[in-house]
Parts: structure tokens; sequence; C-alpha cells
């Protein structure tokens, strides 16, 4: 649906983005993260048309972005980053403007419209000035726009922010949902989003591919070890002890607290030896109330990423 | 056109939802009214002195004293006001960062483009057939031609038409829309006056300025004569600045 290869732009005598190689299949949603000035919104730009590249291809859908921008353009519902609306305009009247800038026939344009409208929860204000809406709506309405002539690929830049969390988990599901049967690229600041909806993630900084993957398996290339959080009843004391003094565990720690005594342990991660811990704890008598491996938050796989890339890449 | 439709309508709720429009259409037909009825004053007191003296009488004439007053002094508003129409056109669009949605649609530029150019237009033509009411009214007390009049019309939209596809141009230039209409007007007015330098200079550069001044081109359509080179230079001068926008356009998206 969407391939990148060799994605270049320079602005002036200055990268934006150098080299870059992806693909994204149908039915996959992808978040692409990066820092700020990294250039995800660039490679975006270039994805919808709105940018030229400077060298490289870029393909949606099988067309080139370069060659056949109208045709991209089609296949394209698109939330750009600070949502532009025309704020002069009613919910209704430029979500008609939207789909006949979109080219749909007179016959879809109205029930397209009740669609996106029902989807995106914007029953309440579809007579109300854009002007006057709320942040929230607002980023609804973007949401709706982009969703009008059932585009099969959708680039989304920040998609929940503004919105209150009972409307996040709304307009996840709904990208989820969306993302069963579309191609969904989704750049966003907020990491566990990404995580809830993406099923791969496109880390991108400086202008370069830093990783490409499922954010599972970037966590296991990335953790070095195995933590293990337990919630053992006995003698505080003598289990941090114990747990030290058991065979394969590398580092141990309290964790302050009232009730039983938290502790995390960490063990090699290609070694398991939290059958072994456990049958230890229970053979001298504690309480083994709650055991659970700790993995990596995709925050955390994010900063070593983009802190390891070496600083001569651009 | 992939797109005008939609960008054309857009263009046209814009205008009647903005109060600059009212404002400006307000001001146009009071200044437009004024001015007529200092013109029609004017030949009321000239007929009336003729009435005494048959000779003098042989030289008053409507179309001379009112109709072709009231075109040069419609040229004139319309020079002021038409960069207050389009300074919205794309200084707005990229301010509020809305072009980047509009050419993310699958519309072509030059739809957007003629979109936009041919609704303010519209609106010009409109607000000049409010002006019509003027000529109407004296024709029920005296003798019109209708010739110079429709001439003068046909002029006056010509122009009209050159004067949006610079001020689109200008908004193109800039975020600002104060600055893409202080930008437009001053180009119109150089326009307007670049002829003036012709009696000055050699006779090379004398007739390309005249050529190029607006004003020139706009008398023969105010005394009635359709000549297909006037015609020829608002068309021309129109499609220079709307191809002038287009390739504006391209070379900011290169820039980035």
């Amino acid at each position: 649906m969407i391939e990148v290869e060799q994605l270049t732009k320079y602005y002036g005598f200055l990268p934006a983005i150098s080299d870059l190689s992806f693909s994204i299949g149908q039915g996959e949603v992808v978040g692409f993260l990066g820092p700020n000035g990294a250039g995800k919104t660039t490679t975006l730009k270039i994805l919808t048309c709105f940018l030229p590249l400077t060298s490289g291809k870029a393909r949606v859908n099988g067309w080139d972005v370069s060659r056949n921008s109208l045709k991209v353009r089609e296949q394209l519902g698109y939330l750009p980053e600070s949502v532009p609306l025309y704020t002069e305009m009613t919910v209704e009247r430029f979500l008609s403007f939207a789909a006949q800038a979109k080219g749909m026939g007179t016959r879809e344009i109205k029930p397209s419209i009740e669609k996106a409208i029902d989807d995106c929860g914007l029953q309440k204000v579809r007579g109300r000035i854009i002007g006057h809406l709320s942040k929230g709506f607002k980023q609804r309405l973007g949401l709706a726009q982009a969703l009008l002539n059932n585009p099969p690929v959708l680039i989304l830049d920040e998609p929940t922010i503004g919105l209150d969390p009972a409307q996040v988990v709304e307009i996840r599901a709904l990208i989820r949902s969306l993302g069963q049967e579309r191609t969904i690229i989704l750049s966003s600041h907020i990491l566990p989003e990404v995580s809830q909806t993406c099923q791969r993630v496109i880390i991108i900084n400086r202008g370069r591919i830093v990783a490409i993957d499922t954010v599972s398996n970037l966590t296991a290339q990335i953790q070095t070890s195995r933590k293990v959080h337990l919630t053992i009843q006995g003698p505080g004391e003598e289990v941090l002890k114990a747990l030290k003094l058991h065979p394969g565990v590398l580092k141990t720690e309290e964790k302050t607290g009232d009730g039983p005594g938290k502790y995390l342990v960490e063990m090699d991660k290609d070694q398991d030896i939290r059958a072994d811990l456990a049958r230890s704890i229970i053979g001298q008598g504690w309480g083994l109330l709650e055991m659970g491996s700790q993995e990596l938050s995709l925050e955390e796989v994010f900063v070593q990423l983009v802190t390891e890339e070496p600083g001569d890449t651009v | 056109m992939k797109g005008f439709k939609a960008v054309f309508k857009r263009e046209m709720y814009a205008f009647f939802a903005s109060p600059v429009f009212y404002v400006v259409g307000t001001i146009f037909l009071i200044l437009s009214g004024y001015f007529f009825y200092t013109s029609t004053a004017y030949f009321s007191l000239i007929s009336f002195q003729a009435a005494q003296n048959p000779y003098a009488g042989q030289q008053v004439n409507l179309n001379e004293m009112v109709v072709k007053p009231l075109f040069d002094d419609l040229s004139i508003i319309l020079l002021l006001i038409v960069p207050l129409l389009t300074m919205r056109l794309l200084a707005e669009e990229k301010k509020n960062g809305t072009i980047e949605l509009l050419l993310t649609y699958p519309v072509r530029e030059l739809a957007v483009l003629l979109g936009k150019y041919l609704a303010t237009l519209l609106v010009i033509v409109l607000l000049l057939a409010f002006t019509a009411v003027n000529i109407f009214v004296i024709s029920r007390f005296g003798v019109v031609d209708w010739g110079p009049v429709l001439s003068g019309y046909s002029g006056m939209v010509l122009m009209a038409a050159g004067f949006v596809s610079l001020g689109l141009f200008t908004s193109a230039l800039t975020q600002n829309q104060i600055v893409a209409a202080i930008l437009g007007f001053g180009a119109l007015l150089m326009f307007w006056i670049i002829g003036w330098i012709g009696s000055v200079s050699g006779p090379g550069i004398g007739q390309v300025v005249n050529y190029l001044s607006m004003l020139e081109h706009l008398e023969p359509f105010t005394k009635g004569v359709l000549d297909s080179r006037d015609i020829m230079y608002y068309f021309n001068f129109s499609l220079f600045f709307i191809f002038l926008t287009l390739r504006y356009l391209d070379s900011q998206k290169i820039r980035g």
C-alpha cells in the first residue's frame, strides 16, 4: 500500500530526511515516531503530495507521489497536525465541501457525511460554526473529513491531541477498527497510544530510520535483562538476602511502601529462573502473593533508540 | 476541472459569511452613488442653462456627462476595493494552514486558483450590477445610449478581472492579509499610472508603457469602442498573473 525507497528531502542545503525506506501493507496500522525535527511531518507531507521529494521514490497504492499526484491524493485521508479548518463554515457545510473537493458523487455525499458524523461523534455540533467548537470537536471534525471518501490509506498526524480521556478511548477504538481494512500511518508523541493502536512502529531520528518493528520485538531486542516484580509476605531482610543470593539473579531492589514487601528482581534475559525463584520462596514458608514480568515501555525503547543514534548521521 | 466547483462554492460562501465583503460592498455603493449624484446634479445644472441657450444645448449629452464619468469613477473605486477583496484569498489559507488541507485533496492547483479567482470576480460583477440601477434611473428622465453603457460595463468587468488576478498573486506572496492588500494596491496603482512617464520618455519606451497602462486600455470601453486589442490586453493580463501565482505556489513547495 505504501512503499518508500531511499526517500530524501533537502530544504536548501539542509537534509530533512535521508534515505528513508519502508513499506506498509494493507490493513496495517503503523506508528510513526521520532523526536521533534526528526522528519516525521516532512515524510507525511511528501506522502500526501504537499511537498515534493528531492530524491528516491514514494508510492501509495501503486501510484507514484511525483508522477501521479492526483491519483495518490484520491487514495488518501489526511489529518494534518494543526487540524486546519475553515472556521467560518458550519460542520455540515465543511464536510460537504470536503466531500465535493474529494470528487465524490452527489448521491454518495450525504450518506458519507452522515457516517463520518456518526463515527466521530459530531451529531451534537453538526449545525454549529466551526470557529465556536472546542478543540476536541475540531479534532474530531479533522478526523471526519479524512474519513469522508472512505480512503484506503489514512495518514493521521497526532489524531488524539486535545481530546478528553473518554474521547481518546473512542477515537483509538475507531482507529483500530478502521485499521482492519485500511492502511494507517499514525504519527504521535503519545507512546502508549502507539503501542495500543499500532502493529508496527517506525522510529526516525535526524531524518533517518532508527528502527522498524513491532513494539514487542523492539522491546526484546533492546532489553538486556528480564525484570520480574514480586510481592512476598515474609521477613523483609531475610527475603531480600535470599533473593540476592539466588543463582541467576543479577540485581535485587526492594520497593518501599505499606503492606507486604515488593521487590524488583533482574535476571539474565536468556535464563528464565522464575519457576526456581517461586519454588524457593514457597519452600522458605513465605507467601508469594504476586509475580509478574516487567516489560520495557515504548518510552524506554524510544529513548534508548533515539539516544543511541550516533551524532554524525546528518 | 476537478475541484473547481467545490472551491468556487466555498469562496462564494466565505465572501458572504465575511463582514469584510459587506463593509467593502457598502463603501463601494455609497461612493459610486455619491459620484453618480454629483455628475447628475452637474448635468441637470448644465441642461437647465442649456435650455436658455439652444446652441449650447447641442453639446449636452447624458452619456458624455453622466455615464462616462460614472465609469471613470467606478474604475478608481475598484482600484481601491479590489485589493481588500482579494487579500484574503491565499494569505488566509496560508496563515490558517488550510492550504495544506486543500492541496492534499485530489484537486488541481489551477482549479483552486480559478475557483477563487472567478468567485471574487463574480462578487465584483454583483457589486457593479447594483450600480446599473443608477443608469436605469436616469434613463427614465433622459435619453441614454445603451451601446456605450454595455461596452463600459464590459470594460469594468475586464478591468476587474485583471485587478483580481494581480490581487490573487499578491495574496499568494504573504500570510499577512494587510501586506497582501498593500502590495496589491501598490502594484495596481503602478499599472494604472505607468502611462504617465510615456509623455516624457522616448517614443519606444513611451509606446511600451502606454501599452502596459490599464487606464489607456479602459478609455475606449467608456467611449463605447470595443477594440480586440484592449480585450486581449486585459485577458492576457489576467492570464499572466494567474500563471505567475501558479508558478509561485510551485516554487514555494520546492523550497518547503
